[in-house]
């Protein structure tokens, strides 16, 4: 494992076993009057936000706070980034500042590869641009696993705009290599170009692969990177590709319904559905901590392992 | 590995200051090589039921009756023997007793000394702590920093009437001022010995190890690894979790205590 979290693609299976295990152990602290640890005293973790957020900033915060971390948050509204900084500047000021871990999410893909080229620190990727948000792909497969008892050969279908979720793009390199057998489903204008290389099958019929799913996950359209027209209308887009209640009651008996968040209700998954007990939303935000804990114990609580 | 073999006194720097390195140890020991991976057995499955039986009527004795009494395993080994001491408090007492685990890694002193490891389980029983009587229980007591470890994870859990401390071996060599309230064994110890204890549980069969020590800075001589160890396991690689879940997962030709035996 590397001293870094970018990619979910650099998590073997037993590193990724191991962060759910971890998770698993932390989660059951949540029950407790005490919710801190004093693993991580000492330590500063910088959770450097360029673009905004609301769940997964709490959720690293909350996590680092639990683990006894010092924690700086940063975000680009009002700070010197609004003056022009650059981001190796930026990088350097959190190094003379000895950041012992830094979060990073940046609208730009490849930001924290970058910056882990600058900073002595281990770098958590919280999702950059369209590339990846490993932590959510952790979080889900966690969801998965407590839900559902196993990963191996679970049919996991996520529906959407898979073109640009980073979301989509760290569950598959995940799920595949946990042993689950993912489909992507969306309109043909919103899947990667090169998405027959990716290590799942796609679909372009939702209500075909709906039946045949242990996990839908429903992505946002994320109107705000749209560069161009991708579907004709919203409701036409919706009525294709979103989840209403007809076809969650062609989901199996046991199959979950997930979303990474935040949801637009009405476009690609219905209220009624957001709401149903198979939904696991609000879920997958606090096992979202757990997770977060897990993989700050694992990278900032041992033995900085040298370069 | 010959050179490695002769770390008399002052060959070499102790990785760590309290190592085996400013003892010095009798020349030419054996360190690092396979038949270290064995040793002596001073206690074999007879002598470890003996002793929990007594410990187990020594608590009762003591707490008179073990009626508010919580035994929490220290993983890996203290928690089967926690099992094995609540069972037999049951059938002299008649009443079931709680028994769980208390997992201690968070809580460690020398995190930043060594990659990140594994969780192991805490089971907390229903019953909770607050107001009872909690007997900690691990196989070997050592430095005494796993115990200090686990009073600081018990004082986030609740607030225990009292706090007794079993343990199957003491082998010496307290760095901090502890001691246990229940031994199954005192067991003098130079600190380049290595004492383990395997367990039917985890290792498919009760002995109690002590074998020649490792050369200085093994982490398996290290006091503070204490018992939470696996000898066998060596020095931990943090992101690997078959290392700490399987106590076999190292070393699968040679068996340590096959070699041990001809050995002794």
């Amino acid at each position: 494992m590397n001293r870094h979290l970018i990619s979910a693609g650099d998590l073997t299976r037993d590193d990724a076993l191991l962060i759910l295990d971890t998770a698993d152990e932390l989660a059951r602290m949540s029950d407790r009057p005490i919710k801190k640890l004093p693993t991580l005293r000492g330590r500063t973790v910088v959770n450097l936000f360029f673009e905004d957020s609301t769940r997964t900033r709490i959720s690293f915060e909350a996590a680092a706070k639990r683990l006894s971390a010092d924690v700086i948050n940063f975000s680009a509204k009002g700070s010197s980034v609004a003056k022009g900084e650059s981001l190796k500047d930026t990088a350097q000021t959190l190094e003379a500042m000895g950041a012992d871990g830094v979060v990073i999410r940046h609208s730009a893909s490849g930001a924290p590869h970058r910056l882990a080229g600058w900073v002595r620190g281990s770098v958590v990727n919280a999702g950059d641009g369209t590339h990846e948000h490993p932590t959510q792909a952790l979080l889900d497969a966690f969801t998965m696993r407590r839900r559902l008892g196993r990963l191996e050969g679970l049919r996991v279908t996520i529906v959407g705009d898979i073109l640009h979720s980073r979301v989509a793009r760290s569950n598959v390199l995940l799920l595949h290599t946990l042993g689950a057998d993912v489909t992507l489903v969306g309109p043909p204008t919103l899947q990667p170009v090169a998405v027959d290389t990716w290590p799942c099958a796609v679909s372009y019929d939702l209500t075909a692969t709906v039946p045949k799913s242990d996990v839908i996950m429903m992505l946002r359209v994320q109107q705000e990177r749209m560069k161009a027209a991708f579907f004709p209308s919203v409701r036409e887009y919706s009525r294709r590709y979103g989840l209403d209640a007809a076809r969650m009651g062609m989901l199996p008996e046991h199959a979950i319904v997930m979303h990474p968040g935040p949801m637009n209700r009405g476009v690609e998954i219905a209220a009624e559905v957001a709401d149903a007990p198979r939904s696991t939303v609000v879920e997958q935000v606090a096992n979202g901590v757990s997770v977060r804990m897990a993989v700050l114990y694992l990278l900032l609580g041992g033995m900085a392992v040298p370069a | 590995m010959p050179a490695s073999s002769k770390s008399g006194p002052g060959t070499g720097p102790s990785v760590r200051a309290s190592g085996s390195a400013e003892a010095g140890g009798p020349g030419g020991r054996i360190a690092r090589s396979a038949d270290a991976e064995g040793g002596k057995a001073v206690l074999d499955s007879a002598d470890i039921g003996r002793a929990l039986t007594r410990i187990a009527h020594e608590i009762i004795e003591r707490t008179k009756g073990a009626g508010d009494v919580v035994l929490l395993g220290i993983p890996t080994r203290g928690v089967p023997l926690a099992r094995r001491l609540a069972e037999r408090i049951s059938q002299v007492e008649g009443h079931s007793l709680p028994w769980g685990s208390l997992d201690i890694t968070m809580y460690r002193d020398d995190l930043r000394m060594r990659p990140a490891r594994a969780l192991g389980p805490t089971h907390v029983p229903a019953e909770g702590i607050d107001r009872r009587t909690v007997v900690l229980v691990d196989d070997v007591l050592y430095s005494g920093r796993t115990v200090r470890a686990a009073l600081d994870a018990l004082n986030d859990i609740g607030r225990p009437r009292a706090v007794q401390l079993a343990t199957l071996v003491d082998r010496g060599h307290r760095e901090l001022p502890i001691r246990a309230d229940y031994v199954g064994k005192n067991l003098p110890t130079s600190q380049h010995e290595v004492v383990r204890v395997l367990l039917e549980e985890t290792d498919d069969e009760d002995t109690v190890l002590l074998s020649q020590g490792a050369a200085a800075g093994d982490p398996r001589n290290d006091p503070d690894a204490d018992s939470r160890s696996d000898p066998r396991a060596g020095p931990r690689d943090g992101w690997r979790s078959d290392v700490r879940d399987d106590p076999r997962a190292e070393s699968p030709g040679d068996s340590p205590q096959h070699i041990a035996r001809g050995q002794s």
